[in-house]
């Protein structure tokens, strides 16, 4: 903020906001995607997560967008890289305390690394809604 | 693409000290290293010599008389002398003081401290432009008003306040007009007798001389104006600011005065050339982008723009050879927007998206062609990845973007 003093962004935190690994979107109503989304506009982060699952159980690709500042934009690049190859149960392994060690975040910056975690974990029960929701309706079509 | 040296264009925060500056202040560190308040030997008399000199360049700038520059370590210091001095040299008259939302901290602070002690404040708001209305500042006086505190203009968006008339306002009504002309010093002519001003802050470092150095303005006649010090400890400067003069500092704010009085029409021409080249290139360039700050009454170097969808720390981040202020904050201690911003109605989002540019004597019309340049294809990658953008293009219902509050 103008006025406000802030500590030095990491170079790794740099490098993943200039070229961001897994930046994008899958398109509407691609199956087997779990989508995330967290944080608010008027706060100044936006975090969204996409995770497709493939037939084995395994998170194929993961994509993210955020409308955040530059860590928002590596935590989100970083946990999506990190969810890529992972099951459910080993992606909810993955920890903002991870995230931040990882891009050497500075305290005041530890919410981007929690949005970052919060967005992934939404993404993971989205999918599982969604696997409920197609069950119901397959179930539904059987009686 | 081949590095090149980072382009600076973040001079409302400070400047680079102009070549002359520096060697006019040089002598004063070894050679000519007298205090100013020896009056017994050479050494001394040299130094006050130096220090009256920069005092008469400084005044000249002005339109005051030397005897009523107060030389303080900046403008924070000299806002606090000129309210904290004026409150309490006032108190007997009232407790009342007039001020607006988008003054800088060390104003809005300082006003915080005296409501603290039983003065009350009265912040004016200001229009979408962020200029206050003359008519407002005088609506707002009341029989216990001792001081009506306003900026010349703002350090975010640049915008003018009618000053002219605030102090006419002020004239009319007995009470003290102190202005923060930390930013307008040197850009735009500023004449503290046209203007009615009575108390007035400015720094050397804003205007390409030192840092650690300013003056408060403190009217002698017509009327004298009293203030009471805040620094004592040796009656330096008339009594209003004790404490050993920085003799370098204050030669180089006296050549810093003395240059801008040259070459400030010729200068601010130039700057607001250039600045104008930027604005039309990023507002023609892009889409969804908004101007903050008044069309034409703004400083001619200042251009504050949002970028709707892209959050302004990011781009700065994304182009980390222009160094440029965001009116956005995003640390865990606060995720609040400027307050500026906010004050001038704009929304809270597009507040998070804005950025600050600031021209100054070296910049050149080629760094001003790669400054749009980066800026433009910087805020079309980071679009790409904000979901706010994508979810705007596909007409996303509730993903509309607020541009007002």
């Amino acid at each position: 903020m103008i006025g406000a003093s802030r500590e030095a962004a990491s170079t790794k935190v740099v490098e993943r906001c200039r070229r961001p690994r897994n930046a994008g979107s899958f398109p509407p109503g691609e199956p087997g995607v779990g989508t995330g989304t967290v944080g608010e506009a008027a706060k100044g982060d936006l975090v969204r997560i996409q995770l497709r699952f493939g037939e084995g159980g395994r998170i194929e690709e993961a994509r993210f967008k955020v409308f955040g500042c530059g860590s928002s934009i590596a935590c989100a690049s970083l946990a999506a890289e990190w969810a890529t190859g992972r099951t459910l149960d080993e992606a909810l392994e993955i920890r903002n305390d991870d995230i931040a060690r990882e891009l050497e975040l500075p305290e005041e910056k530890i919410h981007c690394s929690v949005l970052a975690e919060d967005a992934l974990r939404a993404a993971l029960e989205d999918f599982l809604d969604r696997g409920e929701a197609d069950r119901k309706t397959t179930s539904g079509g059987n009686t | 693409m081949a590095d090149r040296a980072p382009v600076y264009m973040d001079h409302q925060a400070t400047t680079p000290v102009d070549p002359a500056v520096l060697e006019s202040m040089l002598p004063f560190f070894s050679r000519e290293f007298g205090n100013a308040a020896s009056r017994s030997h050479v050494f001394g008399w040299r130094a006050e010599e130096a220090v009256e000199k920069a005092r008469e360049e400084i005044a000249s700038l002005i339109h005051a008389a030397p005897g009523e520059i107060v030389f303080t370590s900046g403008a924070t210091e000299s806002d606090n002398l000129a309210l904290f001095g004026a409150a309490e040299a006032r108190a007997e008259k009232g407790k009342h003081i007039i001020t607006c939302r988008t003054e800088h901290k060390a104003v809005l602070d300082a006003c915080g401290r005296l409501e603290r002690l039983g003065y009350r404040v009265t912040h004016l708001p200001v229009d979408s432009h962020g200029r206050v209305s003359a008519e407002a500042v005088a609506d707002a006086v009341t029989d216990g008003t001792i001081l009506i505190s306003i900026m010349a203009a703002n350090n975010e968006v640049g915008t003018v306040h009618p000053v002219e008339e605030i102090g006419r306002i002020a004239k009319a009504k007995g009470i003290l007009f102190h202005c923060d002309a930390a930013q307008a010093v040197g850009k735009i002519p500023m004449d503290v007798e046209a203007m009615g001003i009575d108390l007035m802050s400015f720094s050397a470092h804003k205007m390409h001389g030192p840092k650690g150095v300013g003056a408060l303005y403190v009217r002698k006649r017509h009327p004298r104006v009293r203030i009471a010090p805040q620094i004592v400890g040796g009656g330096h400067e008339k009594g209003l600011r004790s404490g050993t003069l920085n003799v370098p500092g204050i030669v180089g704010f006296g050549k810093a005065c003395e240059i801008a009085s040259k070459i400030m029409p010729e200068e601010s021409i130039r700057l607001a050339g250039l600045r104008d080249r930027l604005q039309t290139r990023i507002l023609s360039e892009l889409q969804d982008v908004h101007l903050n700050g008044h069309p034409r009454l703004r400083l001619p170097h200042s251009l504050n723009v949002s970028f709707a969808y892209v959050e302004g720390e990011s781009l700065m981040m994304s182009m980390n050879d222009v160094a440029v202020s965001s009116g956005s904050a995003c640390t865990s201690a606060s995720l609040e927007p400027s307050y500026v911003l906010k004050a001038m109605g704009v929304s809270d989002e597009l507040a998070h998206t804005s950025l600050r540019f600031g021209l100054g004597r070296f910049n050149t019309a080629e760094e001003v062609e790669y400054v749009a340049g980066r800026v433009v294809e910087s805020v079309i990658r980071l679009r790409e990845i904000s979901p706010l953008y994508e979810m705007a293009r596909q007409g996303v219902p509730g993903a509309s973007w607020p541009v007002r509050q």
